[in-house]
């Protein structure tokens, strides 16, 4: 109701005089043509003012072929060719290229990479395309890109873009575009001169959480004159700024929770070898570094599937991690049980040992893992709210890995005999379990859940062989905190671990809150030996 | 008085003991020593700079040698280790007789060698960007200086984008630390507010930065043009970097311009995120000149892969072997206190198609070049000094040391003189 009294009202006057100004002139057919050559002509110096003329030249042709020009050249895939500066599109393959030519549109063959050059660009001449680009976009017929064009011009708004507006609001069906607009006439309208124009504006910005909103309203109460206009101004902007705070505090519980999640995932199979067999396996790092390395060789054999390649990752890097695990316990671990130092340098040793493996075999030299492109990006709730896929990915993945690990714990009969080691070793075997085997299946899994924790790491960090080392220490810390022995402890330890060092971040800064949380841990220790969930009656897990 | 007769003596007697036993151990080859980590967390980015010493004394030999010998390089691995930085600088000194060494890359390794260069009198050619407050007699500085590249980087942004509204991240450590405390010193000199700085410290291979990057992008949302001064500090960039791609912020909403990335650390990774991105560097291998298509081919040649890419670190040891060669050609002798006297005023050709010159501070003179990242891995220049820029020791900006100044030079030959006080606080 408003919106349309406003429209009617307010308006009226600007449309008729926007209407009446002249619109730009269309330049069509041949001139069109030979406008297009004319900025090609010059594209090809390299000059970025020349460039930057040349691309106002081409988007302005209203050629068809414009926006697939400019395109290309914001990819960076326009070449000249060095002999006669012909512009072409480029396939890069290995030390040749498939050329087409860009005004003829045909095939020119294949050439020596040395033969071309590719048109540069830079930051200015990026935000050029960009903007020349939503122009075309705002006619897309994509609703997300009209969307973004919209974003994209509230940021430079000035009394001409109030043409465009009213004429795309005409025809605009899609009710998010739609706001968009709205909200881009608001912001035209608190620039207006007159006071109950601006009122009518305010009113429309109630509650919108746009930033350029918010810097709007910020520079209006410092210019306004007019009192109620004023009063209006400041209660919209703090109903505005509340909110805000609010979905940042949401969007730092979700920071807390996934750096959390990976707090969980990497300790959570230590919390098996340490809880359930009381092993202090210092080469559990190494363990999920192997699993991250798994993972880029898996993408290496196949290129073109980086999302499958992920996929068929955690099995590989579970089995991979398991049977390391395996043959580290049967080989070192088993002679030492109940000597917890020798085990503690005996594992220590074995980490620095598959380390320096890993450093002959792939280099010293990170390996960049590829991100699918369904885990890059953003989930936009809102203007101020945006939450990143691969943390969401890896939140969601290290709850599964949670309960499928306490699924096979509580209900296969394998989980059943490696509760009754840990309970009474003695009482179990004199049962027929056979403890030596369920000691290594123990360790074996714990291991590959690792190994599992190395592919959801693998798209978050660096690839390289001191992958381990960054994270055994957190591990402990998160085992240690949720109570030894129990997959809960480790569940809630590892979650409130990441939220707090969340909310203490912003304060003290990234160095002071991990010192923060190191210090918090040990004053807890102190006082809760057993952690937050202390084994049970006769040492139960 | 007498301390300087006495360094003098000193000077002598090790320099004529340096002459007699190069001559009683192997009288045609002149020793160079290479002092770089070819183990440990160092050893991705210093074993590059070995292998470009072994190549730049390859072809100087090819050329004829040095003063009718050949020269022979002496390689030591420090593993990335700090104090052992300092054994092996005596080693090659006492042991080896090297007459020069080219090495270190961290300031902490540079600082632990610096007593030992100045006890035996020997020099060392330092080729990383530092942050500067430094002058040694026997340290030739021939990475950038803050004023080398820090400084033109924030100019670069101030006028030619119109940054209002700074972010200076950096990792926890002395370089980030001094050369944002300078950066903001500047900033600030230049009527930037405090509350339009916004500063970050973070630990070495810091990964989870979700936090830190939200609050850049609420900082940047203020609606003045915003960037971020990099100085984290190696493969902490790579998260850093993915986390602006997944938040959405690309560089032309809010640049990053990176102190401590070139082409070497971008050789790994996939770089479609970072299009866009500044690096602040004095040369780039994408320059344009004969000396750099001619060093690039030889390079290539040498390592025996034509993927491999050279970087600013490698250009300042061809800048600084060249002046050591000259220098020692000039005095006639490698003998440390000749060659320090001859190679004040040096000047060679550097890779970006100028000349540099060694300055009295023992600093050197370079164009600073501002480069976008591209697709491939390689930087675009977007922007260069109109000439050479002259790297200071003491920055003008910090209280402490605007007051100083060094010159190497007789008579004053001190590095660290104070203009207010006129001493040389050093004595």
């Amino acid at each position: 109701m408003t919106i349309r009294f406003y429209l009617t009202r307010a308006w009226l006057p600007l449309l008729f005089l926007l209407l009446s100004v002249p619109p730009a002139i269309a330049v069509s057919g041949p001139a069109a043509e030979q406008q297009l050559q004319q900025g090609l002509a010059r594209l090809v110096h390299g000059n970025f003012q020349e460039k930057e003329a040349a691309i106002t030249q081409i988007a302005t042709s209203s050629d068809p072929k414009a926006k697939e020009i400019l395109e290309a050249l914001l990819a960076g895939k326009i070449y000249r060719l060095k002999k006669d500066n012909t512009l072409v599109y480029t396939a890069r393959k290995g030390a040749k290229a498939d050329i087409i030519g860009v005004l003829s549109g045909n095939a020119l063959g294949t050439v020596k990479k040395r033969a071309i050059k590719k048109i540069t660009i830079n930051n200015r001449l990026r935000g050029k395309l960009r903007g020349q680009l939503a122009l075309i976009d705002l006619h897309s017929s994509d609703p997300k890109q009209r969307l973004a064009a919209v974003n994209k011009l509230i940021k430079t708004l000035d009394p001409a873009s109030a043409i465009t507006l009213e004429t795309l609001l005409q025809t605009e069906k899609n009710t998010k575009v739609r706001e968009a607009l709205l909200t881009a006439r608001a912001i035209i309208g608190l620039r207006t001169d007159s006071g109950e124009r601006r009122l009518q504006a305010l009113e429309n910005l109630q509650g919108n959480l746009n930033p350029a909103v918010k810097n709007e309203l910020t520079s209006l109460i410092a210019a306004e004159k007019d009192k109620t206009v004023r009063l209006k101004a400041v209660a919209t902007l703090s109903s505005i700024e509340s909110e805000i705070a609010f979905y940042a505090l949401l969007e730092k519980i979700f920071f807390g929770l996934s750096l959390g999640s990976v707090l969980v995932l990497a300790a959570i199979g230590l919390a098996i070898t340490f809880g359930v067999i009381g092993v202090i396996n210092m080469a559990h790092g190494e363990l999920i570094m192997l699993g991250a390395y798994t993972t880029y060789v898996i993408q290496q054999f196949m290129p073109n599937s980086i999302g499958l390649a992920l996929f068929l990752a955690i099995p590989a890097a579970f089995i991979v991690s398991a049977l390391v695990g395996i043959l580290i316990e049967r080989t070192v671990i088993r002679f030492l049980y109940g000597r917890p130092l020798e085990t503690l340098l005996a594992t220590f040793g074995i980490s620095l040992i598959l380390q320096q493996s890993v450093r002959t075999i792939f280099s010293p030299l990170n390996r960049s893992v590829s991100t699918p492109a369904w885990m890059s990006g953003s989930l936009q709730l809102n203007p101020v709210l945006s939450l990143t896929t691969n943390r969401m990915t890896i939140l969601i993945f290290a709850l599964l890995v949670f309960a499928g690990l306490y699924i096979t714990l509580k209900k296969s009969s394998i989980g059943l005999q490696v509760r009754a080691v840990a309970q009474n070793r003695s009482m179990a075997r004199a049962m027929g379990v056979k403890a030596a085997r369920v000691d290594a299946l123990t360790f074996g899994l714990g291991s590959g859940i690792a190994g599992i924790a190395g592919v959801a790491l693998s798209q978050l960090t660096n690839v390289g062989p001191n992958l381990g080392q960054s994270y055994i220490i957190d591990s402990f810390m998160v085992v240690v905190f949720g109570g030894v022995g129990n997959l809960w402890g480790t569940l809630v330890g590892g979650l409130t671990l990441g939220v707090a060092n969340k909310f203490l971040e912003p304060w003290t800064g990234a160095v002071l809150a991990k010192i923060l949380i190191l210090v918090f841990i040990i004053l807890f220790i102190q006082k809760r030996p057993q952690g937050l969930f202390p084994q049970k009656g006769r040492a139960g897990a | 008085m007498k301390t300087r007769l006495l360094s003098f003596a000193l000077t002598v007697a090790v320099g004529m003991t340096t002459l007699l036993s190069g001559q009683a151990v192997a009288a045609d080859t002149i020793k160079v020593g290479v002092l770089h980590s070819l183990s440990g967390t160092m050893a991705i980015s210093e074993t590059t700079l070995k292998d470009t010493m072994l190549m730049l004394i390859d072809e100087q030999n090819k050329k004829g040698g040095l003063l009718g010998k050949k020269l022979e390089a002496v390689v030591v691995d420090p593993a990335s280790d700090w104090p052992l930085f300092a054994e092996k600088a005596r080693e090659l000194i006492t042991k080896d007789k090297v007459a020069a060494v080219f090495g270190c890359w961290t300031s902490v390794s540079r600082k632990s060698v610096l007593p030992v260069f100045e006890e035996l009198n020997s020099l060392l050619f330092y080729p990383v960007q530092y942050e500067g407050e430094e002058s040694s007699r026997n340290v030739f500085y021939t990475g950038a200086a803050p004023n080398q590249q820090a400084i033109p980087a924030v100019d670069y942004l101030m006028k030619d984008m119109g940054v209002k509204r700074w972010v200076l991240a950096g990792t926890d450590y002395v370089y980030p630390r001094t050369t944002n405390k300078i950066l903001a010193a500047y900033l600030k000199a230049k009527g930037v507010a405090d509350k339009d700085i916004m500063i970050n410290y973070t630990p070495f291979g810091h990964s989870d930065w979700q936090s830190i990057v939200a609050e850049i992008k609420k900082f940047g949302n203020a609606g003045k043009k915003t960037a971020v001064v990099s100085t984290i500090n190696g493969d902490a960039n790579v998260p850093f970097y993915k986390e602006l791609g997944n938040q959405g912020i690309t560089a032309d909403t809010i640049p990053v311009v990176a102190f401590s990335v070139g082409e070497e650390e971008l050789s790994g990774i996939d770089t479609k995120p970072l299009v866009g991105h500044l690096a602040a560097w004095n040369y780039f291998m994408s320059v344009e000149s004969e000396t750099n298509d001619n060093f690039i081919e030889a390079w290539h040649t040498f390592i025996k892969n034509d993927k491999r890419v050279t970087n600013d670190p490698m250009e300042a040891h061809f800048i600084g072997f060249n002046m050591w060669i000259k220098a020692v050609e000039k005095a006639g002798t490698t003998d440390a206190a000749a060659v320090q006297e001859a190679i004040i005023g040096v000047t060679v050709p550097n890779l970006s198609g100028g000349y540099s010159a060694m300055m009295p501070n023992h600093h050197i003179t370079k164009p600073v070049l501002i480069g976008e990242i591209q697709d491939d891995g390689q930087f675009e220049v977007v922007w260069q000094t109109p000439g050479m820029v002259a790297g200071d020791a003491w920055s003008d900006y910090l209280p402490g040391s605007k007051d100083l100044l060094s010159d190497w030079r007789t008579p004053l030959a001190c590095g660290n003189f104070n203009v207010k006080i006129g001493k040389c606080s050093a004595k």
